[in-house]
C-alpha cells in the first residue's frame, strides 16, 4: 500500500468509527435515554469537524507547507457532505415521521431548521462537482471559486448549532471561533490588498 | 541522479526490514488514531451509571396517587439523563459527575412572609408522611418522561411556616458553593465536581419561583425519592420540587431555601434569556419555545414524536389558576 491510499484508510477509519460505535451502542441500548437526540448532536458535530478540516487544509499547506494534504481534501469534504446527510435522514425519518408537509411547516417555523437546510442545499452541489472530471469541466478557478462556498457552509452550521443549545454555547462557540480563524486567514490579506490599493490610489 | 558511493553496501538498511518498520509505524498510527477517536466518542458519550452505583435506601411511601396509566421510564433511563447544569450540561454525564456529591448534613430553611420561620433538618422533613406520586414530566427541549416520585405536598411545609396575608409568591434556591451559607444553616461541603457559571452557561445559585396559590397546589410536591428509593444525586438530592404541570426547570433540585414574599422573585432561566423561558413556564403546545416547537415531544423510550398536552395533561386541576390568564403573555 502506497502512503496515500495507507492515508485515506487511516482518515477513513477515523470518520466511520464514530458511526460504528453508535450504530452498535444503539443496538445495544448504550446510546443514552435518547439516543435519536444523541445521534443528531453527534452526526451534526461530525459535520462540522469534516467542513473545520477541509478547511484547514490550504492554511496548513501556506504555513507549514504540508502540500501533500491537498490529495485528502476531497475525502474530507465528502465526509462532511456524508455525515451532514445522515444528520438530515435522521431527523426526517424520527423526528418528522417521513412526513414531507412536515418538514416543511418545520422550516418554515423554525429558523434553525431553515439554516441547517440551507447548508445541506449547499453542499450538494459541492459533493456533485468534487470529482476530477468536473474540476477539468469548470476549470480550475471556476470549481475553486465555487467551492469557496464551503466557508457560508460552514457558518450556516455554527448558527444552526448555536440555535438550538440552550446555554452551553461551548462547543457551537468552539467551532465559530475556528471557522472565523480559518476565514480570515483566507480573507485578510485579500482586504488588505483592496485597502492598499485604495490608498494608494488617494495621493 | 548521482549515487553516494561512501556508503558500504553493509549499512544500506535491507528492504525487508525497512518494510517492517513503517508497516509497524503505520499499525501504530491505526491503533492510536483510532484509540483517540474511541476515547473522544466515549466523553460523550459515557457509560450509564447502573442502578447498583447509586445509593439504594429505601423510602417507604404510605400511599400511590396516580395520574397516569402510561408506561413507567425506568430507573436506568430517569437516572441517567438529567439536567443538573451546576454538574455538567450533558445530560447523559450528570449521574456520574454527580456521584460523590455527599448530601449529609442538609437543612432546609423556609422564612421570608411567614410568622413561623425555621430550618429545618433534612431527616425532619424524611419523616413527613410520604407519598408515591406517578407524574408526567414534559422537559422544555421537548423531551418526556413518567416518573414514579416519593415525596409530600409542598402545601404541608408552607402550612407550617404559616404564610403572611402578605405573602404572594414562593422563592426557591438550589444548594451552590459558598452561596449556599445563611444563618443555621448546616450544609455539606461543596462537591469538586460542580462546575462554575461561566461553564454552565447560566448564574447559580440557581433559583426558581412559584406564585403561592401554585406552590399550595394539592399536585405541587417536594420530592425525596423516587422508585421507593431515596432521591439519586442526579436527581435533584435529597430534596427537590416538582411541578408537573410545567417545563421541568421549574421543578428546582436540592432546594437548601424556600423563601416568601411579595412579588414575583427571579428565576434563573428567565434572567438567562427573558424571551425564551418566562416566570409561569406552563407546559403549552401552543406556545413555542422562539427558536423551537413545544407541539410535540419524544417520550424517553419511544422513537416517535406524541403530542403535547395544555398543562402536561393536568389541565382538569390546575386551569382554574389562570383563569382569564392571557397564557401567551404570561408564557
Amino acid at each position: 500500500m502506497n502512503d496515500i491510499r495507507f492515508y485515506k484508510f487511516l482518515l477513513s477509519l477515523n470518520a466511520l468509527l464514530p458511526l460504528a460505535l453508535m450504530l452498535i451502542d444503539w443496538s445495544r441500548g448504550r446510546l443514552g435515554a435518547n439516543p435519536i437526540e444523541f445521534f443528531l448532536r453527534a452526526t451534526g458535530v461530525m459535520t462540522l469537524i469534516f467542513l473545520t478540516v477541509t478547511l484547514s487544509i490550504t492554511p496548513l499547506r501556506k504555513i507549514f507547507g504540508l502540500n501533500h494534504l491537498i490529495k485528502y481534501r476531497r475525502m474530507a469534504g465528502l465526509y462532511a457532505f456524508f455525515y451532514a446527510g445522515v444528520h438530515l435522514l435522521t431527523y426526517s425519518v424520527f423526528d418528522k415521521g417521513l412526513g414531507l408537509r412536515a418538514i416543511a411547516e418545520d422550516i418554515v417555523q423554525r429558523p434553525f431548521i431553515a439554516v441547517g437546510m440551507a447548508a445541506f442545499a449547499m453542499l450538494i452541489p459541492l459533493a456533485v462537482t468534487s470529482t476530477n472530471g468536473w474540476i477539468k469541466r469548470l476549470g480550475g478557478k471556476r470549481w475553486a471559486r465555487l467551492h469557496k462556498m464551503t466557508y457560508a457552509i460552514a457558518i450556516l452550521g455554527v448558527i444552526h448549532f448555536w440555535m438550538i443549545v440552550k446555554s452551553d454555547v461551548f462547543y457551537p462557540a468552539m467551532f465559530g471561533v475556528l471557522t472565523g480563524i480559518l476565514l480570515c486567514y483566507r480573507a485578510l490579506p485579500k482586504i488588505t490588498k483592496i485597502v492598499k490599493s485604495v490608498t494608494a490610489i488617494k495621493p | 541522479m548521482k549515487q553516494n558511493p561512501k556508503i558500504p553496501p553493509d549499512e544500506i538498511t535491507p528492504e525487508h526490514l525497512y518494510l517492517n518498520r513503517r508497516n509497524f509505524i503505520r499499525a501504530g498510527m491505526l491503533i492510536g488514531t483510532a484509540a483517540a477517536t474511541a476515547s473522544v466518542y466515549r466523553y460523550f458519550n459515557p457509560e450509564p451509571l447502573l442502578p447498583a452505583e447509586t445509593d439504594n435506601s429505601q423510602i417507604t411511601a404510605k400511599n400511590t396517587v396516580k395520574t397516569t396509566n402510561e408506561r413507567l421510564n425506568t430507573f436506568e433511563e430517569i437516572t441517567n439523563y438529567n439536567n443538573f447544569y451546576e454538574f455538567s450540561t450533558n445530560k447523559q454525564a450528570v449521574a456520574r459527575k454527580a456521584k460523590d456529591f455527599v448530601t449529609r448534613p442538609w437543612t432546609v430553611a423556609v422564612g421570608g412572609l411567614v410568622h413561623k420561620p425555621k430550618i429545618y433538618d433534612i431527616d425532619e422533613l424524611l419523616r413527613f408522611d410520604q407519598e408515591e406520586r406517578i407524574y408526567r414530566f414534559r422537559c422544555v427541549e421537548a423531551w418526556s418522561m413518567v416518573i414514579p416520585w416519593i415525596g409530600f405536598p409542598l402545601k404541608k411545609l408552607l402550612d407550617l411556616a404559616e404564610p403572611m396575608s402578605s405573602a404572594r409568591y414562593v422563592a426557591f434556591e438550589t444548594f451552590y458553593k459558598g452561596s449556599s451559607a445563611y444563618e443555621g444553616a448546616n450544609l455539606p461541603p461543596p462537591p469538586n465536581a460542580m462546575q462554575s457559571s461561566l461553564a454552565a452557561g447560566i448564574d447559580f445559585p440557581y433559583v426558581e419561583g412559584l406564585r403561592l396559590d401554585e406552590a399550595m397546589h394539592p399536585l405541587t410536591i417536594l420530592a425525596t425519592g423516587l422508585y421507593g428509593k431515596i432521591l439519586p444525586n442526579q436527581n435533584g438530592a435529597p430534596i427537590r420540587l416538582v411541578v408537573p404541570w410545567k417545563y421541568g426547570f421549574k421543578s428546582i433540585k436540592s432546594v437548601v431555601k424556600i423563601t416568601l414574599t411579595d412579588s414575583e422573585p427571579p428565576t434563573t432561566w428567565n434572567l438567562a434569556a427573558p424571551d425564551e423561558y418566562g416566570f409561569y413556564s406552563n407546559v403549552n403546545p401552543e406556545v413555542n419555545h422562539p427558536r423551537w416547537s413545544q407541539a410535540t415531544e419524544r417520550r424517553i423510550g419511544e422513537s416517535e414524536m406524541r403530542p403535547t398536552l395544555l398543562f402536561n395533561g393536568y389541565g382538569e386541576e390546575v386551569a382554574s389558576l389562570y383563569n382569564g390568564m392571557d397564557l401567551k403573555k404570561f408564557f
